[in-house]
């Protein structure tokens, strides 16, 4: 049988876009190959590594698991739309770089995606809340630790706690 | 790139009705967690799937008229958390869903999708026994509603007809007014697991707080669907909020419970611990509901 | 100086911006894709495939069958160094495709296709005919009589068994008055889980062929291509782009022969194997499960008089890195707790489960949870304190191996100890954790682990670097050892500044291994990354900079002993003078009409030494009894690396190995089906890898003592840190409950078992 191919018209990193896309893409298909934004990883494409994590509607989802067609109308955030447009890096992925939390650097992007949805939500959360909230995605390099502590800083930085960052 | 054979997105519930009628061979897809993984396993693969997903009637958490909550099927799990009228009446429901996956699975999974794949683990399907949830199923006939222990048939299946979809499900006044409520869920890690055992159990206690006037507990993954441990409810009804009664209606379970030897875990194992769970969630919820059933008063 | 400092890894920018290109971000989209057929049985011969129907679905480019494989060039797969000495080489027992199944997941077939649903609809359409022959799982099931044979010429499926025999056992034990400790320990098949599963893609160039692969041994790759191709090793590119991860799945030659083989099969077009996490999981490498039985003769004052290890260590279906790694193991055996009378045997065996291969470690995080374990259990025997009755007994300082010439030179055990317990208010929390009762009970436990750096006089140790300086005063370093996530290129980054004297931006790492231009090394293993590629680097740096000053001497007229680079200048020593900036110099060298040249150094190091690298874990506990249940509190290491060129990775670095440690310890397992031998949870829902949720605060620490050996004082910290972290929690268990549990991992259902036995529940 014939292929099935649909418009898709949304957002990405702030650009409206729209491209014919084959409804059996996955939304990690249609970013890593149709517009080429391959911080988008694939680990697993069942949605349990977390390495394909992305912003829609500012949600986290796992975009292997998420179809290309839904992105209709939406507005999507990949690590690349992070930065400024000189390269300026955003608070949190220069507490990756400082922090050392990034290794291999293969989980990284979907791990700072969803501390960008932490992030905006703008208030302080504990230990626990801040570990559940990153608790979707998988890493084999860092034991999480400075993953963690990246997030934490910056999220008391937003929140004016300078010396409270410094300590953790 | 997933093996779908067609794909046709529905609009708004009687567009999808309309879909699955005219696409008898089609499957729906909400969220998509549980049948697209199923498509990349080979399992679902090369099929017609009507898509519901972009149905915004069918979310959101709202009173019916006579004050039961209704929720949308395609209400994600990390919505129910956040409601608030989840956080009023039912906090456990919400606590329960915020125990799914991940963050992220959260955030696609929703509660019709978790209901519907009819599977025995899924970590709201306990809990909405326990609260005598019902559902309300709309197709080409009309809108149905179903209790939701008569809508699991068996092991990954529902009761939906021909054209049918779940549309949403209802938590009667009557089934949460004045109870409270606690989950546990079993697993081998903290976060992307799904149940080895689920156990939900919820109390209404009596004006001062010294008898269970009703209990109600449910499990995933003690049999083939989710159930309800009947004689372990009896045992405890009536009777004085105390260690006794706590440590009787969790010996009770094991006359209710199924559960079977699998390479996830034991069938010991699981009884096993489905008397501690009991035991658990039944205290927890005495607490949460006012009572209290410290070692002393055995 | 930057050796010692924290600067920033010198990739991390890329990779926070995400822009960073691993190997399929540089894969062309028009590549065919490929889906392996698996067997369906353990054990047995393929008879017939039938493809006609698969090869009728739209975008099938081709499907091949093991049938197809007409030469058949049987090749090895370790990512050891290879002998010349055929003595020593490693077992050639694979083909890109078999008909000889030995288990559950083996490569029987190819389908080449347009895109993965074309490929995946062909995999299911292919109908497959075996010829079934019993299978084994169980190690010392496959070293009866009688158990099927799974290769020719290995009696009892025995691949290798060695002997340690050092004074006399038999004679020893008859001491009187000595107390015997036996028990039986196991651990379980794991996987390496790197985020990024394997990945290489291949495509013809004239007749060459290049082949990029998400390795961490590129030129070990070309090698064995050429084995497995039976074409000349020269005709072999070989690029190694940034990696997701390796932890030794990927110091195996894995799937870049097949690729090789089905991109020549198909004219040189561009073919990609991606392998999906569910295969990564059965049909590339996992961690050897070692069941291994220990017999300690012990005096009543804390001293061994006699001891006994037996490890059987199970291979899976193919030959891979073999007995190396139980030999690794046994080796420790003597060593850390020396004592005169001591027998080892090691047994590597075949069985038909996934092949295991290296994985962070080496054998020694096998060795050590049934050693520490075993320790712990004598300890408690004796009634002595377990710190106290470790540090009795490990290896004193001024010990020598006289088999790799390793000497512990500094008190590391004691000092790495120390630390630890001062670090965990270790004395207090284990006596205020004696005696508990109650459904919820803490404990505190301690392990200690014995790792040597790289792998001489084993293998060959060899590095090879090339500097090249650039006009502007800055360089290109090349080396064989890879980036892989560790940080490698960072460190030599560093190392590389502080030997030529210039400023740490100035050097350029080239990340990127290529075989066509980069300097011949083996790769990222063994821990020996810095150890190694650092004797190379100030070899070559030393060479490129007599050459500089050399050159600075025909421009200034100064005898090139009295001038040495500063911070990127050329100073002379006599008065401090700076005289030329190093950019100056080399912008005149490579344009100078009188004298031009381009100054550039490369030099091979041999390394014929080795270091040992040592450390402890302490972990504290909370165990929920009634629900079978850990919860890890609080968990620090402490290493002994030597020198730490970057304290901030370093430490990174030992939290993801005790990460790796507490999934060990406390979660992960690859576990087959008995009836069939299929792997049950190959996918990253039912392996339970660690989440953030099921970890502590880490801790890492240190203690530096220069490695005399090493040129930079470093040793090897990539392994160690997964070494005694599940030891560690499992002998807290014991502490919190009383209850010795000798099968990894302490998870919910060995709990459960031990509880019953032991009355707990």
């Amino acid at each position: 049988m014939s292929r099935q191919y649909k418009l898709v018209s949304c957002t990405i990193n702030g650009k409206k876009v729209e491209k014919m896309v084959d409804v059996r893409a996955s939304l990690t298909d249609m970013l890593r190959d149709d517009y080429r934004l391959t911080s988008v990883k694939k680990g697993c494409e069942v949605g349990e590594c977390g390495a394909c994590n992305v912003i829609i509607n500012g949600e986290c989802f796992n975009s292997c698991i998420y179809l290309a067609v839904w992105a209709e109308g939406k507005e999507i955030l990949t690590l690349e739309g992070l930065a400024g447009p000189n390269g300026e890096l955003s608070d949190i992925q220069q507490a990756f770089l400082d922090e050392a939390a990034v290794q291999c650097g293969f989980c990284t992007p979907g791990f700072i995606m969803s501390a960008v949805e932490l992030l905006e939500a703008g208030r302080e959360f504990s230990d626990e809340e801040i570990r559940k909230k990153l608790s979707g995605h998988l890493c084999r390099c860092t034991g999480y630790e400075n993953i963690f502590k990246a997030v934490k800083k910056t999220m008391l930085r937003r929140l004016g706690k300078e010396e409270k960052a410094e300590l953790v | 790139m997933y093996d779908i054979k067609a794909l046709y997105e529905a609009k708004s519930v009687k567009d999808a009705v309309r879909l699955l009628v005219e696409h008898p061979e089609a499957l729906v897809i909400a969220g998509g967690s549980d049948v697209l993984i199923k498509i990349r396993e080979g399992k679902l693969a090369g099929r017609e799937l009507v898509s519901i997903y972009g149905i915004d009637e069918m979310r959101g958490v709202s009173y019916e008229a006579d004050g039961s909550i209704r929720i949308g099927s395609l209400t994600s799990f990390s919505h129910i958390t956040n409601d608030p009228i989840i956080q009023k009446h039912i906090r456990v429901l919400g606590e329960a869903v915020d125990m799914v996956g991940g963050p992220q699975i959260r955030n696609i999974g929703t509660i019709g999708g978790n209901t519907c794949n009819g599977v025995t683990s899924a970590d709201s399907a306990s809990t909405l026994h326990a609260w005598d949830a019902v559902v309300e199923i709309t197709g080409p006939e009309g809108v149905r509603q179903i209790p939701i222990e008569k809508f699991y048939i068996r092991a990954g299946v529902v009761d939906l007809h021909q054209g049918e979809v779940q549309t949403a499900i209802i938590i009667p006044k009557p089934a949460y007014e004045g109870y409270f409520g606690h989950y546990i869920k079993y697993a081998m890690r903290n976060a992307m697991d799904i149940a080895t055992l689920g156990c939900s159990v919820n109390v209404k206690l009596s004006e001062d707080k010294t008898v269970i006037q009703d209990v109600r507990i449910a499990y995933g993954v003690a049999g083939p669907v989710p159930l309800r441990a009947v004689s372990a409810e009896k045992e405890a009804k009536g009777k004085p909020v105390c260690e006794k009664t706590v440590k009787d209606f969790a010996q009770a379970i094991l006359e209710d419970i199924r559960p079977r030897d699998s390479w996830r875990a034991s069938k010991a194992f699981r009884q096993h611990i489905a008397v501690v769970l009991a035991e658990r969630a039944l205290r927890e919820s005495i607490r949460l509901a006012g009572g209290e059933c410290d070692e002393q008063t055995v | 100086m930057y050796a010692g400092k924290n600067v920033t890894r010198v990739d991390a920018y890329d990779k926070v911006l995400g822009r960073t290109k691993y190997t399929d971000d540089l894969c062309d989209k028009g590549a065919y894709v490929v889906r392996i057929l698996h067997s369906s049985i353990a054990h047995g011969k393929v008879v017939s495939i039938d493809t006609s129907r698969a090869e009728k679905i739209p975008g099938v480019v081709r499907i091949f069958t093991c049938f197809d494989v007409k030469e058949k060039h049987y090749f090895p797969t370790a990512g050891h160094p290879w002998s010349t000495d055929a003595a020593h080489q490693d077992v050639a027992d694979r083909l890109v495709l078999t008909e000889d199944v030995r288990f559950y997941g083996d490569d029987i077939g190819a389908v080449v296709a347009e895109d993965e649903v074309a490929a995946s609809q062909a995999i299911e359409a292919i109908r497959v005919e075996y010829e079934e022959y019993p299978f084994v799982l169980d190690v010392q099931e496959a070293m009866k009589d009688g158990a099927p044979q799974i290769h020719k010429n290995y009696p009892n499926n025995i691949l290798k068994h060695t002997s340690i025999r050092q004074g006399n056992y038999e004679e020893a034990v008859k001491e009187p008055g000595l107390i015997k400790v036996e028990g039986w320990y196991e651990t379980p098949v794991v996987q390496h889980c790197h985020l990024e599963n394997f990945i290489c893609y291949a495509q013809m160039e004239g007749d060459r062929i290049n082949i990029v692969s998400s390795t961490q041994i590129p030129h070990i790759v070309r090698r064995v291509v050429g084995q497995a191709l039976g074409i000349s090793w020269g005709k072999i590119r070989v690029v190694k782009p940034y990696i997701g991860g390796g932890f030794g799945n990927k110091q195996d030659v894995l799937y870049e022969p097949l690729c090789a083989w089905l991109c020549m099969q198909l004219g040189g077009h561009l073919v990609k194997i991606d392998i999906p996490r569910e295969d990564t999981f059965v049909s590339n490498r996992v961690r050897h499960s070692i069941r291994s039985h220990i017999i300690s003769w012990v005096r009543p004052d804390g001293t061994y008089a006699a001891r006994k290890l037996e490890a059987f260590s199970d291979q899976g279906a193919y030959a891979s890195h073999g007995h190396s790694i139980a030999a690794k193991g046994a080796g420790a055996f003597p060593q850390l707790y020396p004592c005169e009378n001591v027998e080892v045997d090691a047994y590597t065996v075949f069985t038909n489960k996934s092949v295991a291969g290296a994985m962070r470690g080496y054998g020694i995080p096998q060795t050590m949870w049934a050693v520490e374990g075993h320790t712990e259990e004598v300890a408690a025997r004796l009634g002595m304190d377990p710190v106290e009755f470790r540090r009795r007994n490990l290896m004193p300082v001024g010990y020598v191996d006289h088999f790799s010439k390793n000497e512990l030179y500094d008190d590391s055990f004691n000092q790495c100890l120390d630390k630890a317990m001062a670090a965990m208010d270790y004395k207090r929390k284990y006596r205020e954790y004696q005696n508990q009762t109650g459904d919820i009970r803490r404990g505190i436990g301690v392990s200690v682990f014995w790792y040597n750096t790289a792998v001489w006089p084993i293998s060959l140790e060899t590095s090879s670097c090339r500097m090249v300086l650039n006009p502007d005063g800055s360089l290109q370093v090349q080396l064989g050892e890879t980036e892989i996530g560790q940080g490698a290129d960072t460190a030599f980054a560093q190392m590389t500044a502080d030997v030529l004297g210039v400023p740490l931006e100035s050097v350029h790492v080239i990340s990127c291994q290529d075989t066509d231009v980069t300097p011949f090394g083996t790769g990222a293993y063994a821990s020996r990354q810095t150890y190694t590629a650092g004797f190379s680097i100030r070899q070559t740096g030393l060479l490129l900079k007599e050459r500089i000053l050399e050159y600075a001497h025909g421009l200034t007229r100064m005898p090139s002993y009295n001038l040495d680079i500063v911070d990127g200048n050329i100073v002379r020593t006599t008065d401090g003078r700076i005289l030329m900036t190093l950019g100056e110099l080399a912008a005149e060298a490579l344009y100078s009409l009188n004298n031009s040249q381009h100054l550039t150094a490369e030099s091979t190091a041999q390394i014929k030494s080795n270091a040992y690298s040592f450390g402890c874990t302490i972990a504290e506990v909370e165990v929920d009894i009634p629900m079978c249940k850990v919860k890890l509190l609080d968990l620090v290491n402490v290493h002994d690396a030597g020198n730490l060129i970057n304290p901030a990775l370093a430490a990174a670095q030992v939290h993801g190995g005790m990460s790796m440690g507490i999934g060990f310890g406390l979660s992960e397992q690859l576990m087959f089906d008995e009836k069939t031998g299929r792997a049950l949870n190959n996918n990253l829902l039912d392996y339970k890898l660690s989440t953030c949720m099921d970890h502590p605060r880490l801790n890492a620490l240190f203690v530096e003592n220069p490695e005399p050996t090493s040129s930079f004082g470093t040793k090897g910290l990539g392994e160690p840190p997964a070494c005694s972290v599940a030891p560690a929690i499992r002998n807290a268990v014991y502490q919190a409950t009383g209850v010795f549990v000798n099968k990894a991992p302490v998870n919910p259902h060995n709990l459960f078992a031990r509880f019953k036995e032991e009355g707990l529940l």
